[in-house]
């Protein structure tokens, strides 16, 4: 027994690495196995787009009721919680008006009809999405249909990627949302834990079902989506022809909500 | 070696203390989970349906790494429809696929929720935020705390 | 050498249990925010980050500063500052723990934040951020170590850290470059798409950081034997780097008062008009700054008259620049980058009880590491000197 104080603290360490060392090898060996034979596809409905985006006609959004039937029809949907406190909120559409929605250089003599004119707001599924290059995780990602969709499993909180949306789009679970759910909870999607962001997610769990997102299936034609890749889609074809305004575009994001301001026909 | 007496000794005493639950259970019997593989929802289908995506020890060795690997197939590249070894074809969802047959069978718990009001902040509601008893049976046994539970749940469908 | 932390007078020894408590208290407000989520802090869907985040980029100031000391004494051979550099150093590591510990706690789930490693994304400035970070603490431990532990045998610091310390003052540079990224890169905040954004870090840091560590030479002065400007005049070549530091701050400052206000874009002064004025009926902020704005000025004046070679004058001149530049960044340029918000409302920001508790819990873990490093530090120099 005649060793020094650094030799045994070297020994000491070399054997633990050398444990350590064994046992991550032989684990990693037996995560090999687990891939065998097995395969993924896509939903047989699912519906397949090179860019999805929305329009939305202003138009037929006559009355308060019309809107709040859309939101309420998507925040079921997807268990977004109400909260008492405006602090907490968490929102995936919601209504702002036309003077907070387009924010900037203001057209002092537009009466106040239109400024406070309600307008649909929800994430822009931006084609050069700030927030996806933001997150450190890549726990907001964008799909090759150009959703930018969230992985609530990864994301780890950090909300850079509430600071890079222009738009305002993005919630944040400060609390437990599930006591803040109101009436039957949804079957269809799960709800979230505390201290991860989320938005809306054009609903990529009903198109991989073949079915058009919630909020435009309760719009009654005002929500227009469709492929914006397709020349013969809805969507491209009111892009193409009508006057469209879209959020902040001189930001070079290239939102993919677009709204059609003045009614169908006239524009 | 300097102090090699004291320091061999308290290496013993660590060590000791260390290993003290192993050896205050030596010997005793700590009966494992029951694990009902044959449960009533599992017998209600058919014959052809009622083995699981893979073989029961496949899933026995390997289910979390499988769950991540849905996860990531069907959050992250749209993949929503698994096909396995035998090359069928199963929808990727814990909530349908999975709980179709292992949801728990006990209780029916309604899922609904309290009035928010009256719920305190910050306390999840115990009729979401129970693992079911077939996943919770060798979890606890193994005292394992999978999360899944805090974000998905049983819907009432699955629990009649 | 940590040995040397675990004796000292009655005095040291109720310091660090006075720290311990504070820690404490700021961990049991953490298992508060941990078990109860993001929402005990005053933070909001709009105003998304706060104190933490603020805390985080001041400090990643005071770290980066430590470079202003080692330039001069390692490529110009200022040996003024020979017996103040490790004092920097030792500055510079708890300054980065604390960084880190503020990202830590502004996490909504922190049990994934290896997540940031096991999904590396090169195209976020975080990810660099971590690197430089995580990389800054390395050399400052690797060189503040090394050269103390071979000043205490009395023989010059081993060849290899040479390379080092030379890479360290680049790297001291981009961390605070990098940090000014994460802001400055993002669109439709306007109050920090600015191109100057990292000028002014480096400004504010380095008359922030040094003025930190002139007050704690005063400290070490007071409670050790050991003199760290022994009459060579250290202190005031330290003085004359935050003086024109400050000057040079201040001086950007007004060029971005100049754009925002002159070219009368909206969105560009909307954030420093509610800053400065207040917007929509809000004030909040507006006494705060106008307290900096004075606290700035009054700083400078008193740097740059003789006053500056006066002992009281000087440490109320350095406290008013380490105050006006701590509301500035440390509270302010976070906070008001959020509002107005996306949608041109002023939604408020105001940090909680249990947020500022958390915070203290940090800067006590700070304030604990630089008592116990600067305490060897100060011991290896004592057991020389007799």
């Amino acid at each position: 027994m005649s060793i020094n104080r650094r030799q045994f603290l070297r020994r000491a360490g070399m054997i633990t690495a050398l444990g350590l060392g064994s046992s991550f090898i032989i684990s990693g060996f037996r995560k090999k196995e687990v891939a065998e034979a097995a395969g993924f596809a896509k939903a047989p409905k699912d519906l397949p787009a090179k860019r999805w985006a929305m329009v939305v006609d202003m138009s037929k959004f006559k009355t308060e009721a019309d809107i709040n039937g859309v939101i309420e029809a998507c925040h079921k949907l997807h268990n977004v919680p109400k909260f008492p406190n405006t602090k907490d909120e968490i929102k995936w559409i919601w209504k702002d008006d036309y003077h907070h929605t387009f924010a900037g250089g203001h057209n002092e003599y537009l009466d106040d009809h239109v400024l406070h004119s309600p307008f649909m707001v929800l994430c822009n599924h931006c084609e050069n999405p700030p927030c996806v290059k933001a997150c450190p995780t890549q726990a907001t990602f964008q799909r090759p249909d150009g959703i930018v969709a969230m992985d609530f499993h990864r994301c780890i909180g950090c909300r850079f990627c509430m600071g890079a949306c222009p738009f305002g789009a993005r919630s944040f679970n400060f609390r437990d949302p599930r006591p803040f759910i109101e009436g039957e909870i949804s079957p269809d999607y799960p709800t979230r834990t505390p201290g991860v962001v989320e938005k809306c997610n054009f609903c990529y769990e009903r198109l991989a079902d073949g079915l058009m997102p919630a909020c435009v299936e309760k719009s009654n034609g005002g929500l227009i989506f469709g492929d914006l890749d397709d020349p013969n889609s809805e969507v491209r074809k009111i892009v193409s022809t009508k006057f469209t305004i879209r959020r902040k575009p001189e930001l070079g994001t290239q939102p993919s909500v677009y709204y059609l301001v003045g009614g169908g026909e006239d524009a | 070696m300097y102090k090699g007496g004291k320091i061999f000794a308290s290496l013993i005493i660590f060590a000791a203390l260390f290993t003290i639950p192993f050896f205050y259970n030596m010997g005793k019997v700590n009966a494992g989970p029951d694990v009902a593989l044959n449960t009533a929802a599992i017998q209600q289908l058919p014959a052809s349906e009622q083995q699981c995506v893979e073989s029961p020890e496949f899933m026995r060795a390997n289910h979390m790494q499988l769950l991540n690997q849905w996860r990531e197939e069907a959050v992250r590249n749209g993949q929503t429809v698994y096909v396995n070894s035998q090359g069928k074809e199963f929808e990727i969802s814990l909530q349908d696929t999975c709980l179709k047959c292992h949801a728990t069978e006990s209780a029916s718990k309604p899922a609904v929720l309290n009035n928010p009001v009256s719920t305190t902040a910050g306390v999840s509601n115990p009729a979401l935020n129970e693992s079911p008893e077939f996943c919770a049976s060798c979890h606890d046994y193994s005292a394992v705390k999978p999360l899944c539970w805090s974000c998905h749940f049983e819907p009432k469908e699955a629990t009649k | 050498m940590l040995e040397k932390a675990l004796s000292g007078s009655k005095r040291y020894w109720i310091w660090v249990t006075l720290l311990l408590a504070v820690i404490a208290v700021g961990l049991f407000a953490y298992m508060n925010q941990f078990n109860n989520g993001l929402g005990v802090t005053g933070m909001s869907r709009d105003v998304s980050w706060g104190l933490y985040i603020a805390q985080f980029t001041f400090l990643v100031g005071v770290a980066a500063s430590a470079v202003m000391l080692v330039l001069p004494y390692y490529l110009h051979d200022f040996k003024k500052f020979g017996k103040m550099v490790i004092l920097g150093e030792f500055l510079a590591i708890p300054a980065v723990i604390m960084c880190i510990l503020f990202i830590f706690v502004d996490l909504g789930q922190p049990m994934r934040i290896m997540n940031v490693i096991l999904h590396p994304s090169p195209r976020s400035v975080m990810f660099y951020d971590m690197i430089v970070l995580c990389g800054y603490l390395l050399i400052n431990l690797v060189v503040g170590w090394t050269t103390l532990g071979a000043e205490r045998k009395g023989a010059p610091s081993p060849k290899w850290v040479k390379p080092i310390i030379y890479l360290s003052i680049p790297w001291a540079v981009s961390i605070h470059t990098v940090t000014a990224f994460l802001y400055a890169g993002l669109p439709g905040r306007h109050l920090w798409l600015s191109a100057i954004m990292a000028a002014r870090f480096l400004a504010s840091a380095f008359a922030a950081g040094p003025a930190i560590l002139i007050l704690l030479c005063f400290i070490v002065k007071k409670v050790s034997k050991f003199d760290p400007d022994p009459g060579v005049g250290a202190i005031q070549s330290l003085v004359k780097i935050v003086r024109y530091a400050m000057i040079a701050n201040v001086f950007f400052y007004i060029l971005e008062l100049f754009t925002a206000f002159y070219s009368n874009i909206p969105e560009y002064s909307a954030p420093l008009r509610y800053i400065f004025f207040g917007l929509d009926g809000h004030t909040s902020l507006v006494p705060i700054m106008w307290t900096a704005t004075a606290l700035a000025f009054l700083g400078i004046a008193l740097l740059v008259f003789p006053t500056r070679k006066n002992g009281a004058a000087l440490t109320v001149g350095l406290l008013s620049i380490i105050t006006a530049n701590w509301i500035d960044k440390g509270m302010i340029l976070i906070v008001a980058g959020f509002v107005p918000n996306s949608f041109e409302r002023v939604i408020e920001y105001a940090p909680t009880l249990n947020e500022i508790l958390v915070t203290l819990g940090v800067y006590a873990i700070g304030a604990l590491l630089i008592t116990i490093l600067y305490k060897v530090a100060i011991s290896v120099r004592e057991e020389k000197a007799s």
